[in-house]
């Protein structure tokens, strides 16, 4: 049995409930009246927004109206997209549809990009001139470049020449039609920031799949990767013995490389004191914050780059009413920002919602999980796996001793869990089921 | 191993009683730990990784409980099953069993 929720909570959600036009009354007393249903508005529909919406839509058995406001028309899976780099699968496999949670679970899905929030009168203010007004507001907006971040990649053509993908999309095939345009005997080299960034072995899990490509079309190539940070920030035994074992020669590392600027033209990545470096393909995964409707909302509070929010809401520290889950959030020790993460974050915030708009306290106990896979060539996989638990005194979430760990070396068997899990977990965030099987 | 049918079902009861009453329930926690699993464990069930709704309690219990102390094999369970308390994997059990399994 859970506590009763504390008075000052139950005052503000008063308070809040009074000045929305929309009462924030029970879901069930809303429907058997007949009245407005309370109303969420989720921006961004990705691992979490979309998780978020189907949760909320779930739970409260349809007695909550969610609108989903994406700019995107369909759902490009960050997770696997190295895949395409490499060249064993296309876009198509990365790519869904939104229509089980339209059809299946009656989400509002709303195709504009949200720029404005009046954290007053609760609106999202849309870039096509709409406006949202919500009860509760939860933003999953990802992640954005830090402006002026890299010197040069900002310049005009910059992107053209040297590319991120780092955002699945238009990128990721340029970056597939750059490594195949290149040289036999050129040098793909890959730039990555300091974390905290978006999906810690992601760079890595590239550097295998550039690898994979070359070893087999372009064997006298290399892939150099230039790390901002003193050690492989994730897996880093497992990556270091593929790239020794699986891809020998082919790919070099180097720690502790500081990039300071980049020239396009040349494709030229310049460093704090190590020598520059000229490829043939420069890949510039760029410094990041979170998404700028964050920033909008006023909900950027850690470092001027991410969002912290309580752990058992996932609700700003700063702002009532605005929750944030995903890559743009201050994580957790030993939290990492990955698409299963942002998953999760989105059903611990759902409940919390659903909680909150009936009057009733968040579930004082959620526990989370996060299971990664890299795949280290087109059918072989590692794993690194952990559970998080709330700690209320120290009131955040943090792994539970003992519980967790990584794969003893890479396999088949895993490589087939990893293509398992990308299905599943696609199907449960977008509510498909049997998509993408 | 011992089934430990007992738990599950005193659970399961105090779950419908607290929801008739209108309250915040057990069952809810259930709800909410084992949508935790269903990232992974959801329809389609692809790569072999199983859809656990309207699994019997028993046998999900037992597989966790195999898994954790290493009686049963595998890559990422065994070190997930470490995570969870028996009273919560007792939880996520009764509440996946009241789920359909999706066609």
């Amino acid at each position: 049995m859970r506590a009763a929720p504390p008075r000052t909570r139950r005052r503000e959600l008063l308070a809040a409930a009074g000045a929305a036009s929309a009462l924030a009354m029970l879901p069930a007393a809303a429907k058997a009246a007949g009245t407005a249903k309370p109303r969420v508005v989720v921006v961004g529909a990705g691992y979490g927004g979309a998780t978020a919406a189907r949760y909320l839509r779930m739970w409260s058995g349809g007695t909550i109206d969610v609108a989903l406001v994406e700019s995107g028309g369909q759902f490009i899976s960050c997770p696997m997209s190295n895949l395409v780099i490499g060249g064993s699968r296309d876009m198509a496999f990365l790519t869904s549809g939104y229509d089980g949670l339209v059809r299946r679970h009656g989400v509002r899905l709303v195709t504009d990009t949200a720029t404005r929030v009046d954290t007053d009168r609760r609106t999202v203010r849309l870039a096509g001139g709409g406006m949202l007004p919500y009860d509760r507001l939860i933003l999953s907006p990802g992640v954005e470049f830090i402006p002026d971040g890299v010197p040069g990649f900002d310049a005009p053509d910059g992107e053209a020449l040297i590319l991120h993908a780092w955002k699945a999309g238009p990128q990721t095939l340029a970056l597939r039609r750059q490594l195949e345009s290149m040289r036999d005997g050129g040098v793909f080299a890959i730039a990555i920031p300091l974390a905290p960034y978006r999906c810690p072995p992601g760079p890595y899990e590239r550097a295998c799949q550039a690898a994979w490509y070359l070893q087999r079309a372009k064997p006298r190539s290399k892939v150099l990767v230039l790390d901002a940070n003193p050690d492989v920030t994730s897996k880093a035994a497992l990556f270091r013995r593929a790239w020794s074992d699986v891809y020998p020669g082919l790919v070099e590392y180097r720690p502790n490389c500081t990039l300071t600027r980049v020239d396009a033209a040349s494709r030229t990545a310049e460093f704090d004191v190590e020598d520059p470096v000229s490829a043939d393909v420069l890949n510039v995964i760029p410094p990041q914050r979170a998404g700028s409707i964050a920033r909008a909302a006023g909900v950027v509070t850690a470092n001027d780059r991410w969002c912290e929010v309580d752990f058992l809401t996932f609700e700003s520290i700063r702002v009532r009413g605005v929750h944030v889950l995903g890559d743009a959030i201050q994580i957790a020790p030993g939290m990492p920002k990955s698409g299963h993460m942002a998953n999760q974050h989105a059903k611990v915030c759902a409940s919390a919602v659903i909680a909150l708009l009936s009057g009733t306290s968040p579930n004082p106990e959620p526990v989370l999980n996060n299971t990664c896979y890299s795949m280290i060539t087109d059918r072989e996989s590692v794993h690194v796996a952990s559970v998080h638990r709330y700690d209320p005194e120290k009131r955040t979430l943090l792994p539970v001793p003992g519980a967790g760990g990584l794969s003893p070396a890479m396999s088949e068997e895993e490589g087939r869990y990893a293509f398992g899990w990308a299905a599943n977990i696609r199907a449960d965030t977008l509510g498909q089921v049997g998509e993408n099987a | 191993m011992p089934v430990r049918l007992v738990p599950i079902l005193s659970a399961a009861l105090a779950a419908t009683a607290a929801a008739a009453a209108g309250q915040a329930t057990d069952a809810d926690a259930g709800r909410d730990l084992a949508a935790g699993c269903r990232s992974c464990h959801h329809a389609p069930s692809a790569g072999g990784i199983p859809d656990l709704a309207g699994m019997s309690p028993q046998a999900l219990v037992a597989a966790v409980q195999a898994f954790r102390s290493g009686a049963r094999p595998g890559t990422v369970m065994p070190q997930l099953a470490r995570g969870y308390t028996d009273r919560q994997v007792e939880s996520i059990a009764a509440w996946l069993a009241a789920q359909k399994a999706a066609k």
